[in-house]
């Protein structure tokens, strides 16, 4: 209210803009802002690749042909798109805002924990005991639900608490550490404790969702069966549309000026708020913003992988996630993207042929990283940061 | 690279200033600032008038930097009365409040945003609507940008503006961020040792530039470099323990006995 007055009394009337974009010239005129033609060409190779090609490979060749794509490897894929959604909203923040965070895990799991349930209440009465509790109420001598499962049976209203849930959790726990200006490592040392804590919260079978084993053994989502493979290769192809527009819109916002204001905040937030910017807004726009994003990947990833349970808010899976970044090349956005699809591939392969070098290996190219490459795998690729236009 | 500080006239032409119908800028009331208890500032009272150009000097320790700290919000004090015109509370309003009423500051160490263009700098600090909201879909305007190209003539920036600002030398910097808060517009600007670290030529700029300031703006310096306090100030306030020690032109600050006592005795004898 006081910003209003204040600027109403105060300011005049901001310059008239130039006229908004008419049709396809502006369109097209907003589209090049985003990208020059090169990224525009990658961008275009991906989705044909990601969207075509892969779903193309994995319907039309026989199972025996060399050109076939198996159906785990297309779930495969789902996951790492997944990541690629949680590395973009990591970037976001910790890219362009310069906030830290070492608990996104607890956004990413609220997600998932949302369509877990929502994919519990869909299969009442399939579960071992046949019963319309989930079948770890049962087991617990559960007789009724608790209270916030109900609404979960609707599809929508699980997909909205997917998404309102972390980014109420995150608007909140924002609110108070932007307003009381903690930053840096004390913030991350904070959103470290945020996840350890839900974590504890979430392994206590009094919690009522399903303590340490989480929520598992889902059989259908909206009536298509989840062992199918074309149930699979709709979740995958839902999730790479998902990230393509979640790219674009993260991707429309650090052009815009409301980005440039971030990066000043990074560099000195003290100027930024003596040239009249409000700085704890644009944070907790982005921060919140960032956790959406993390909410919805969980969403996604949940009906895919099969199973949500407490070790995705373990601090170590949140550090993970931001080596992710690191590798990758953090302030790009694309950089993020390539350092999750990276990292997860090098992982699913590791894990399989050398299981006990995972962890050396995953160490290492972090210190590597840190110490030679400050800017990621897109360093090395010689981008330069931003283009500058005039 | 040589500021034109005439160009500035034009730029502060017509704009709504606060009430100052009474002719005073800025109030400094009976203002107490502790830190651990210690005095920072002790019952300070100082007054600005419209369009003056105001020099406060002091010994180190002497509450200058906590008095700007106090009037852009940055430090709230304990006991006393900061208004900002006739009306406007500044002790109720956060800093970003304040800066969109019309207070500037210049800090003494140059801060700019490095990772951005000397125009993405200026660009930023432009008067404009500053809400999150509106950053998403602001465009500059035609307008906007012949006021940015005009800052960087007058800062004398031109050739640098696709410069990223951390590449800047430091004379520069100091440039830019004062370009910054002539694109904020501000009504009063205060101005924290803006010749630190300058060479005598960029010295002469700033003064020259400071002193075409008088009469459009209001403006306060704090500066230790006397040379310069004497070739812009009319009129100087000196601090001595969170306190106005004196006050008057500079000939009489320089004689006033308890001023030479505690200050300028000392460095000018």
């Amino acid at each position: 209210m006081a910003e209003d007055s204040l600027s109403a009394r105060l300011l005049p009337a901001a310059p008239p803009s130039e006229p908004s974009w008419t049709k396809w010239d502006s369109l097209s005129a907003g589209l090049s802002r985003l990208h020059g033609p090169t990224g525009w060409t990658v961008i275009l190779s991906l989705v044909l690749l990601f969207g075509v090609a892969i779903p193309l490979l994995n319907r039309l060749p026989a199972a025996d042909s060399a050109w076939h794509i198996p159906d785990y490897l297309v779930t495969l894929f789902g996951k790492f798109l997944c990541y690629a959604l949680v590395a973009l909203a990591l970037d976001l923040i910790w890219g362009f805002a310069g906030i830290l965070s070492l608990g996104h895990g607890v956004f990413f799991a609220l997600g998932g924990y949302a369509m877990g349930m929502h994919l519990m209440r869909t299969m009442a009465g399939e579960g071992v005991y046949r019963s319309e509790l989930p079948d770890f109420m049962v087991f617990l001598n559960w007789k009724e639900m608790p209270w916030f499962w109900h609404g979960f049976e609707h599809f929508g209203y699980a997909l909205s608490m997917a998404l309102l849930v972390p980014g109420l959790l995150a608007f909140v726990f924002g609110f108070f550490a932007f307003r009381s200006r903690i930053k840096g490592v004390y913030f991350s040392i904070i959103t470290q404790a945020l996840t350890y804590a839900l974590m504890l919260l979430f392994f206590r079978n009094e919690t009522g969702l399903g303590g340490n084993n989480g929520l598992t053994d889902f059989k259908r989502i909206l009536g298509f069966s989840l062992q199918e493979p074309s149930t699979r290769l709709g979740l995958y192809l839902l999730t790479a549309f998902l990230l393509l527009l979640s790219y674009l819109l993260c991707r429309y916002l650090v052009n815009a000026r409301f980005g440039r204001v971030l990066t000043a905040i990074c560099d000195a937030e003290s100027r930024i708020m003596f040239c009249g910017y409000d700085s704890l807004h644009y944070k907790l726009f982005a921060w919140t913003l960032s956790a959406v994003l993390c909410g919805l990947a969980g969403a996604l990833y949940v009906p895919q992988v099969g199973i949500i349970n407490p070790s995705e808010m373990a601090p170590a899976a949140s550090i993970e996630m931001i080596i992710w970044v690191a590798v990758g090349g953090r302030g790009a956005l694309y950089g993020a993207l390539l350092g999750a699809g990276v990292i997860n591939g090098a992982k699913s392969w590791l894990t399989v042929a050398f299981p006990e070098i995972w962890l050396f290996f995953l160490g290492g190219l972090f210190i590597v990283v840190t110490l030679f490459m400050p800017r990621g795998l897109i360093g090395l690729l010689d981008l330069r940061r931003r283009r500058k236009t005039a | 690279m040589t500021p034109t500080p005439d160009l500035l006239a034009a730029e502060f032409a017509d704009r709504p200033l606060p009430d100052t119908s009474h002719g005073g800028i800025l109030y400094v009331e009976g203002v107490t600032v502790s830190f651990d208890g210690f005095r920072a500032l002790d019952d300070l009272t100082l007054f600005i008038r419209e369009g003056e150009l105001r020099c406060i000097i002091g010994p180190n320790g002497a509450g200058k930097t906590t008095l700007m700290d106090v009037i852009t919000g940055k430090t709230r004090p304990d006991t006393g009365n900061v208004y900002f015109g006739q009306t406007l509370d500044l002790l109720k309003l956060r800093e970003y409040e304040i800066a969109r009423a019309g207070i500037g500051r210049k800090f003494q160490k140059p801060t700019v945003f490095e990772g951005h263009t000397v125009f993405e700098n200026l660009e930023l600090a432009l008067k404009a609507d500053k809400r999150a909201f509106t950053s998403l879909t602001a465009r500059l305007s035609s307008d906007q940008h012949d006021r940015i190209d005009e800052i960087l003539e007058t800062i004398g920036l031109t050739a640098e503006l696709q410069r990223l600002a951390g590449s800047l030398s430091h004379g520069q910097k100091q440039w830019l961020e004062i370009g910054m808060l002539l694109a904020q517009e501000p009504k009063l600007l205060l101005v924290d040792e803006p010749v630190a670290g300058m060479t005598e030529q960029e010295i002469e700029h700033t003064s020259r530039l400071l002193n075409s300031l008088e009469g459009k703006h209001s403006v306060v310096v704090v500066e230790h470099d006397m040379a310069f306090v004497r070739s812009i100030a009319r009129k100087v306030t000196v601090l001595h323990q969170g306190r106005v020690l004196a006050e008057g032109d500079m000939d009489t600050i320089q004689r006033d006995p308890k001023v030479i006592e505690v200050y300028l005795g000392g460095e000018h004898g």
